[in-house]
């Protein structure tokens, strides 16, 4: 028998609220209600396809439909989504076992080790288990180079999973929600207002919708943004591998302001990502006349043919839900500068589950959704804590020869414990959550090896920097 | 098979998993297929094919057992590895994906019973 409630009748926020405890409607999906995603990005795309699929799964029977009015078949900025393109290693295992494989011409490259840039020195550190399990894509089909590419979008790749699940998808701009006869309307331009059940909002940080919410009466902070650094450089396929490889690098440098830097190789191309606060032209410009960044790509003979800088969401609403209403992915709550794909799937999923299975009302969410953001919003705490202690480690030369020497030596021993470079592996990849990784950190055999690391890194050292 | 794609591409013949060694993670097969065959008295018999999609070695995440059988590339076969720990990480989230386990179980118990029978 399906686990659903029993909708006793509608009922608007207000009314709902007002409505007293003994006689509260219960809000639920019933068959043939009409479920709205606003965007079609991965948190939306994977929000209807577990919905249908639990929805089927039940005998129940739903109307989807995807608001997204960019084509991801579009290279360039009209069919991006504007992010670094990396799925985290437990996302690509997690999509597997969910059924979902990443096609070749979707995941570009299989990323096989990070290399990790400072001035001391620079340390390839291997993928624990010796196979690519970390895959670079292109949210679009690309950069903006005027001419076609062989790759397929990932956010379009997972678009058509959701349309084969049923999903419909309207290319139209969504200018609003209004509240009509208790169920959310969605406004376009022309005046046109489409009544749904339930809307899913997937619009991320990048579009205002979250935004509008407040018009509609609905109480939802916006996410606290950053903003961030994206270029795409082009040269022959050849000397890109033959420069970075398979591997993605990573740039622990002493440069203010800059949080994280990374070059990821794409083929024929190779994305740029920068992080830190108030990224501008005189930032970037100090990062890629680095010797550090010089030292591994030639900059100046390999021309930017597209940039942006998009926003980031480094802290979600505390309450993403109300009826009939629930955020997901970016416009939600996502994990702190990593794995934002990964958190988009399981926000997606803990919202498609308590939708078919509990109810839409904010009680529902708020018992059944909000732990799966509140578990993340949590881990997202001791990240920032993490990431305090490695920008600390990152200003003194010292601390930056104590990383390089524990991690060079760590991957010179095959069969040792690897613990700095499980540590910066699941820092850099997003694989693992940040309290795991803290933990890790808190292991007395790690411990030791870092202290008697930053004894030696304290020596002059006379060696000069190689990849090991 | 896919230069520089995820996961590890094994020729036709290489052994993925063998009977009898200790096993921590399982399998998905992302292209090609690979087969799972047994020693018994002697001689080798072939159990099953598991082909695009599928996975394998799931029973090393619920028990500590020796892996049951050994499974080899048919042909060129790319296989990714998924680690017991961040599986059951993600299962104690997500109860649900579990049951996407449990489907392939349950389809394998009905195939050997409908084997043994015919048998």
């Amino acid at each position: 028998m399906p686990l659903r409630k029993v909708r006793r009748g509608l009922s608007p926020v207000g009314n709902l609220a007002a409505a007293g405890t003994s006689a509260q409607p219960v809000l639920s999906l019933e068959d043939g209600a009409r479920v709205a995603v606003i965007g079609g990005g991965p948190a939306g795309s994977f929000f209807a396809h577990f919905l249908l699929k639990m929805a089927a799964e039940v005998g129940l029977g739903l109307s989807v439909d995807i608001w997204e009015p960019r084509s991801f078949s579009r290279s360039g900025p009209g069919g991006c989504n504007h992010c670094g393109g990396i799925v985290s290693e437990s996302l690509v295992q997690i999509l597997a076992t969910e059924g979902i494989n990443l096609p070749l011409d979707v995941a570009q490259r299989g990323i096989e080790s990070y290399v990790v840039h400072m001035d001391v020195d620079s340390v390839r550190i291997a993928s624990p288990g010796g196979e690519r399990r970390i895959a670079a894509l292109y949210r679009g089909t690309g950069p903006r180079t005027g001419e076609a590419t062989p790759w397929e979008s990932f956010d379009g790749f997972l678009q058509r999973m959701a349309i084969n699940d049923g999903a419909r998808v309207v290319r139209s701009l969504v200018s609003g929600i209004e509240w009509r006869d208790g169920l959310p309307h969605l406004l376009q331009a022309d005046g046109a207002a489409s009544p749904y059940e339930l809307v899913c909002i997937a619009s991320g940080v990048n579009s205002n919708f979250v935004g509008l919410l407040a018009q509609a009466g609905i109480e939802i902070d916006p996410p606290e943004t950053m903003r961030t650094y994206i270029c795409e450089f082009r040269s022959d396929p050849e000397t890109i591998q033959q420069v970075l490889g398979d591997s993605m690098h990573v740039f622990l440098l002493d440069i203010p302001r800059l949080e994280f830097a990374a070059l990821i190789p794409k083929g024929e191309f190779v994305t740029m990502c920068l992080l830190g606060e108030d990224v501008d032209e005189k930032l970037v410009h100090e990062f890629l006349h680095s010797p550090e960044v010089k030292r591994c790509f030639p900059v100046d003979s390999t021309p930017c043919v597209c940039t942006c800088s998009p926003l980031i969401n480094i802290r979600g609403p505390k309450r993403p839900f109300a009826d009939r209403i629930v955020l997901i992915g970016d416009s939600g709550v996502t994990r702190l500068y990593k794995d934002g794909i990964g958190a988009a799937l399981r926000t997606a999923k803990a919202a498609a589950t308590t939708a078919v299975f509990q109810g839409i009302a904010a009680e529902d969410f708020g018992r059944h959704y909000a732990p799966t953001c509140e578990a993340i919003a949590a881990d997202n705490a001791i990240g920032k804590f993490m990431f305090t202690v490695t920008h600390a480690f990152k200003y003194a030369r010292f601390s930056r020869r104590a990383i390089a020497r524990m991690s060079r030596n760590e991957q010179a021993s095959p069969g040792s414990a690897r613990r700095l470079s499980s540590v910066l592996w699941n820092m850099f990849t997003g694989s693992a959550p940040y309290r795991e990784i803290l933990k890790d950190t808190l292991h007395p055999a790690f411990l030791t090896g870092m202290t008697w690391n930053l004894v030696l890194g304290a020596r002059p050292r006379r060696r000069g920097s190689k990849v090991v | 098979m896919g230069d520089g794609a995820l996961g590890t591409v094994y020729a036709n013949g290489a052994v993925i998993v063998r009977e009898g060694e200790p096993g921590n993670c399982m399998y998905v097969v992302q292209a090609g297929k690979v087969e799972v065959v047994r020693e018994d008295g002697g001689r080798e018999r072939q159990l099953g094919v598991i082909s695009e999609g599928s996975f394998f070695g799931e029973m090393a995440l619920f028990e500590t057992e020796m892996r049951s059988a050994t499974v080899r590339a048919l042909g060129d076969a790319r296989v990714l590895m998924i680690d017991k720990r961040a599986l059951l990480r993600r299962i104690k989230e997500d109860p649900l994906l579990a049951l996407n386990l449990l489907k392939t179980l349950s389809a394998r118990l009905r195939e050997a019973r409908r084997a043994q029978e015919e048998a």
